[in-house]
């Protein structure tokens, strides 16, 4: 049985490049935004955007500048999926498309798949759109069909900056811990690992490295699994059934005897 | 700043929003029908007669609108069977697969009701109904899971990580409650002439109630809901405001209220503003989050 692997994104090597985003589309065979018009973001130089179905990877670029432009920064951020060991597309997911792999990453099964899209609403990161060629709920599949072939994923292996580094997760977060002490040590002090700790759905197979507040990259703060909601929704829903019940039974039960 | 705000939507939009109505109206009619047969006085049976009348069909097209609603509709059969395996696919804590399933076995007792309300008590579909000990077991059963197909959409919802939906746990109660009130109407518009009584009047009484249970439950799930509430500081919230609460809940009520030998089809009109409100609830909720 192999290890659990994954990715280590560390955001302050990152280029902005978008090879990763190249390699990706060109392995999986993920066809062009509006059949390859040329459309543009008009606000950025991301023209991806988002991830979505025909999106596995994008690099994110976070544009801050004053007012005045005078001061700025650029922060990069390859995005992909979260590969969760709690995985709430998983939960959620009503046909079984959604499975976890023997190096404990996951995957949809687009011949499974029928498009009920619960998965994208269940995702805490926004990570899964339909593609509208297969008409199927998909993401990142952290190349299961390379890994079961002994390569890497075609991100990794072609980022040109280690920004993606792909390893097993034992490995990994040692390397990320060290790696942020070396910046704490060079006085980035907002360097933090997102997604290691195990609190946050088990920990997410693709961590990252980041310089900001998660927010501030357009992660959420506190994702959790969609099932939190499961129990107490069901027994509100089951207490309003016995109130019913008993409404309509003291309805039709108590009326005048003439009341017919 | 809730979490539930970094997700995409699912872009469920009007085949659901239409599911969850016609879902509500399917599954409520068929409780107070089961209801009525059990605890309502032998003339109110015309009355639940035509609620088991309602709600077969209208599970049908929830089956409709749902399939419509899949980006493969061919696969719609994936929710029940695996394919490959042929093995039934299951999972208890995803409402939709148990919904998927759920939805098949009311349609399984609706159908049962359906025919012994078209048929009628002369034949031996009659047997289908309570008063008799199968009747009986095909009523509970079938109020149960039609209960369930009322509100599960409301924790399905919650069992996501999207914004309003997830934020709160209460939205099967009110979806559920809703279903109730908005069934309650529909029975009453369609008794209205064929089956006028004592039951029409039990059932208004029965209105006027849950919709005072809706509105405090409206209140609890605002509260509920914390700082994403201010997503509906916005035309959503005015129309949850005007469309469900004054047209579909206080006006109804008064409506309901002031019926007398001067206001003879006051109730009809409450009936008619219930269920636009019923409709309406749903909008607000499913379109707020879809573009939140």
């Amino acid at each position: 049985m192999p290890e659990p692997m994954g990715f280590f994104t560390d955001t302050t090597v990152c280029i902005g490049c978008k090879a990763c985003e190249v390699a990706c589309k060109e392995w999986n065979q993920l066809p062009a935004t509006n059949g390859g018009l040329n459309t543009l973001s008009g606000d950025s130089y991301d023209n991806t955007r988002q991830l979505d179905g025909i999106h596995w990877r994008h690099v994110k670029f976070i544009e801050q500048f004053s007012p005045d432009r005078r001061q700025g920064r650029w922060l990069m951020m390859s995005d992909v999926c979260k590969h969760c060991v709690n995985a709430g597309c998983m939960e959620v997911c009503p046909t079984g498309a959604i499975f976890r792999t023997e190096f404990d990453t996951v995957v949809i099964q687009s011949d499974v798949c029928n498009g009920c899209r619960d998965c994208i609403a269940a995702c805490p990161f926004g990570v899964i759109e339909i593609n509208p060629v297969s008409g199927t709920a998909q993401k990142c599949t952290l190349c299961y069909d390379r890994l079961r072939a002994g390569l890497q994923p075609a991100c990794s292996q072609a980022c040109p900056t280690q920004s993606i580094q792909f390893g097993p997760i034992s490995q990994l977060r040692p390397r990320a811990e060290a790696r942020v002490a070396q910046l704490k040590q060079a006085g980035e002090t907002q360097a933090a690992l997102y997604g290691t700790d195990e609190k946050m759905l088990g920990g997410l197979n693709s961590f990252y490295l980041l310089m900001d507040r998660p927010e501030v990259y357009g992660l959420p703060p506190d994702p959790k699994m969609p099932t939190r909601n499961l129990k107490p929704s069901s027994l509100w829903s089951v207490l309003g059934t016995v109130a019913l019940g008993l409404m309509a039974i003291v309805s039709f039960r108590s009326r005048g005897r003439d009341d017919v | 700043m809730s979490s539930t705000l970094f997700t995409r939507a699912p872009e469920w939009r009007w085949l659901i929003i239409l599911y969850f109505f016609i879902g509500g109206l399917a599954g409520g009619c068929y409780f107070l029908a089961a209801m009525m047969d059990m605890f309502g006085r032998p003339s109110d049976r015309r009355l639940a007669r035509l609620g088991y009348l309602v709600a077969f069909p209208a599970v049908i097209m929830c089956g409709a609108l749902l399939t419509l609603d899949l980006t493969r509709p061919e696969r719609f059969w994936h929710m029940l069977v695996q394919s490959g395996t042929w093995r039934p696919m299951l999972k208890l804590y995803s409402p939709m697969s148990v919904g998927a399933w759920m939805l098949m076995v009311f349609g399984g007792f609706s159908l049962l009701s359906f025919l012994a309300a078209l048929k009628g008590d002369e034949s031996g579909f009659g047997r289908l109904r309570p008063p008799g000990l199968l009747g009986a077991v095909i009523a509970i059963l079938g109020g149960l899971s039609g209960a369930f197909l009322a509100g599960y959409t409301g924790v399905l919802l919650s069992v996501t990580n999207r914004p309003i939906w997830a934020d709160t746990t209460l939205l099967g109660l009110v979806l559920l409650v809703s279903a109730a009130s908005t069934s309650a109407a529909l029975l009453l518009i369609l008794g209205w002439e064929s089956a006028p009584g004592g039951g029409i009047r039990a059932l208004a009484r029965f209105d006027s109630w849950v919709l005072v249970l809706e509105l405090v439950v409206l209140v609890l799930l605002v509260v509920s809901l914390g700082s994403v509430a201010a997503l509906w500081l916005s035309a959503w919230g005015a129309l949850l405001v005007v469309g469900v609460v004054v047209i579909g809940i206080v006006a109804p009520l008064y409506l309901y209220w002031r019926a007398g030998p001067a206001h003879a089809d006051s109730p009809v009109m409450g009936a008619v503003l219930v269920l636009i409100g019923g409709f309406l609830l749903r909008v607000v909720i499913i379109l707020s989050s879809e573009m939140a």
